[in-house]
């Protein structure tokens, strides 16, 4: 019995457990022919080839020219992209400020060669040295590109205009115990998001209203600055019923919870109106936390020619524009706003074009703050466990 | 087969295949062997090597910053397991599979009673069917149709308003810790979730046991002057009772596993399952995510060696 035990170990343990990792390839200096596919992570309803909606197809055209047949495989979060990313296998993903930094330091995507991308010369200005895929990771003084700008867009407020006859002017009906407009108090009537990059939207409100802490960045924030979001985190979790990370439960839960304000996307604001539910959205004065996101390459992408071949259809005009009235967010490419039949010509100005300036983007929290205060910052890590304790009541 | 049969078949050449036959004959551990290679291979490759590699892994750590697995021996992670945030997860869920199972022997018992011992013809068909139905059906169906029969404008608070009963309902979900704004973001609406998602687990072994007991001790006990309570108590409920635990440990162990539920009603607070979840499909934090699966299997181990003791397997 004993020996038989001692088989069985021995065989389990030779299964073999990891991936050896493979030297660094660099950045391609021309295009080859395409290999037939490319593999690529997004978020749920970036990609899209029609199947939800005839309308909305932006793949097959590229499979047809280019005879690279388009794989995704969508991801709900952040974390859940960087861990896919971990393990391989894909080409691209859609990155957010708060992934993309990670994948980079992470050493699991690779520098793009612009000259490879003719339509890189068109992108928002504001977007094309972003510091959230921007790096000078081998210290030669010139940074290096880390993938294509796709899309950006506000985390918004969210609220019923029932209950608000006027756009709410600060986030204190998310954050501080109150009455409502309706004459009720807020407690259970509010949502926040559910994940710990959501600790950077109460730095942001303590940015406004105790500016004594000194919050230059809510994603770099020091001890001090760290618990006194968390305070505020505590004080909200009294007033939340539910954290929503399901784009689906969120607008369940305005139309049959009572929800009436929270953080939310353009995205569930769209769903919402076209369901003619009295919603609207607003960015308040503190301004609002955003997402920007980045088409990154893995340093071992199986397709490359395919890949590039989709970054650069990613940045046409038609794609950006479509992709922007589908998912309520902002083209990254500003000739997408013009005479495009889904997004309309005011599609852009709807979506926040203009509140580039307000925005605070979503980036990684690392021990460097990135200013004079030096490695004193609390990192991401730290944000995860942290949150997973706020929500649990503690 | 007769000896007839086997004589009449002599005739075939001596091939490859019967000296095959010949050699498993004369060799009848070579027939075991063979007959369990591919079983096995199966139960240690699939099962024992993936476990015995999620133990391995919480072992590990991971990188801060970019999230991948450091792969050397650390008890780092499970130091993190025992910081007071994790702990209430665990507690958290222990307390309500407990909750759920105790509600569940109590609400099954009589169900499962009168399916065993008064139930005929097509009573019992209906019953069967009753309890079963739900399972063939989409769980994620049956769980989303709860959030909108608890939800705060919900058909079970129109009902409780129109008997005039909001105020109860408030006072219920007043109490502190287990209430909150609806019943769709508490844990009481959590709870009766649990309860009827994970009910038939119980019915069925507790039915199954019931219909065991001999009719004969039940007469026997009656001639022997005690009332039905006391047969009921004496006989009844000892002789069912491993059925009873069987079933406990389904409910248990399901509720202490599952992450849909926590994740679409109550108030989002983790269990076991979404901090797994969380832990090993979104954050990529393995190590943790495989410390958090060693807790259950701890726990479930410790129960099954006292469900032994219950004689929860004395039927198997």
């Amino acid at each position: 019995m004993r020996k038989s035990l001692f088989v069985i170990l021995v065989l389990a343990l030779l299964i073999p457990l990891s991936i050896a990792a493979a030297q660094p390839p660099a950045p391609l200096t021309e295009l080859g022919p395409g290999e037939g596919q490319v593999d690529i992570v997004a978020w749920p309803g970036y990609i899209e080839s029609g199947e939800t909606d005839p309308a909305y197809d932006w793949v097959t055209s590229f499979e047809e020219e280019t005879g690279c047949m388009v794989n995704v495989k969508t991801a709900a979060t952040s974390d859940e992209m960087v861990a896919l990313m971990n393990e391989g296998l894909f080409d691209l993903v859609t990155a957010s400020g708060d992934a993309s930094l990670r994948l980079v330091y992470g050493g699991r995507v690779q520098p793009i060669n612009t000259d490879l991308i003719p339509s890189w010369g068109t992108v928002d200005e504001r977007l094309q040295n972003a510091p959230w895929h921007t790096v000078d990771t081998d210290g030669d003084g010139v940074a290096e590109h880390y993938g294509t700008p796709y899309q950006w867009g506000p985390n918004v407020l969210m609220y019923n205009t029932d209950t608000f006859p006027e756009a709410p002017e600060s986030w204190n009906v998310v954050f501080e115990e109150q009455m409502l407009p309706d004459g009720e108090s807020n407690v259970g009537r509010v949502q926040a998001y559910d994940g710990p990059i959501y600790i950077a939207d109460a730095a942001q409100y303590l940015m406004f209203h105790n500016p004594e802490l000194g919050i230059t960045n809510p994603y770099a924030l020091d001890r001090d600055q760290f618990n006194a979001a968390l305070d505020l985190l505590r004080q909200q979790r009294l007033l939340v019923g539910r954290y929503w990370h399901d784009a689906g439960i969120q607008v369940d839960d305005f139309i049959n919870e009572g929800v009436v304000a929270s953080s939310s996307w353009p995205f569930q604001v769209n769903l919402l109106q076209a369901d003619s539910q009295p919603i609207s959205s607003t960015i308040p004065q503190e301004g609002a936390t955003g997402w920007a996101d980045t088409t990154m390459m893995h340093i071992n992408a199986p397709h490359p020619n395919c890949a590039y071949l989709w970054m650069e259809h990613s940045l046409s005009p038609q794609v950006q524009g479509d992709l922007a009235a589908w998912f309520g967010s902002v083209p990254a490419v500003p000739a997408a706003c013009t005479g495009n039949e889904l997004l309309t010509d005011t599609g852009c100005a709807t979506n926040g074009f203009d509140n580039f300036d307000l925005i605070r983007f979503w980036q990684t929290p690392t021990t460097s703050c990135g200013d004079e205060r030096g490695d004193v910052c609390v990192p991401y890590y730290e944000w995860v466990t942290s949150f997973v304790a706020v929500i649990g009541g503690r | 087969m007769t000896e007839t049969g086997i004589t009449l078949r002599a005739a075939p050449p001596a091939s490859l295949w019967r000296s095959v036959l010949r050699f498993f004959y004369r060799h009848p551990n070579a027939t075991l062997i063979a007959l369990l290679a591919l079983p096995l291979l199966w139960m240690v490759v699939i099962y024992f090597s993936s476990i015995l590699q999620m133990v391995l892994v919480s072992f590990y750590t991971t990188d801060s910053l970019s999230g991948r697995i450091i792969p050397k021996f650390t008890l780092a992670t499970y130091q993190q397991l025992l910081q007071p945030a994790n702990l209430d997860i665990i507690l958290r869920s222990v307390a309500m599979a407990a909750a759920v199972t105790i509600a569940a022997a109590i609400v099954g018992f009589p169900i499962s009673y009168y399916i065993a011992r008064y139930a005929r013809g097509r009573t019992k068909v209906l019953f069967f069917l009753g309890v079963m139905m739900p399972l063939w059906s989409s769980y994620l169906v049956r769980v989303y149709a709860w959030k909108l029969i608890l939800s705060n404008e919900g058909i079970l608070n129109w009902v409780l308003a129109q008997l005039g009963l909001t105020g109860v309902l408030d006072a219920v979900l007043s109490i502190p810790s287990i209430g909150g704004a609806s019943l769709s973001t508490s844990y009481i609406g959590m709870f009766v979730v649990f309860l009827y998602i994970w009910l038939p687990y119980m019915i069925l072994p507790t039915q199954a046991a019931l219909e065991r007991v001999p009719k004969s001790y039940l007469e026997a006990s009656a001639d022997m002057g005690a009332r039905p309570g006391m047969t009921f108590r004496k006989v009844i409920l000892p002789l069912a009772f491993p059925g009873v635990v069987a079933g406990s440990i389904f409910t248990f162990s399901l509720t202490l596993g599952d992450y849909i539920i926590p994740g679409i009603i109550g108030n989002s607070a983790f269990f076991i399952g979404s901090a797994v979840y969380t832990f090993y499909g979104t954050a990529g934090t393995f190590p943790l995510a495989a410390a958090f699966t060693v807790v259950p299997m701890a726990i479930m181990g410790v129960y099954l060696l006292i469900a032994r003791k219950l004689g929860a397997f004395d039927a198997l």
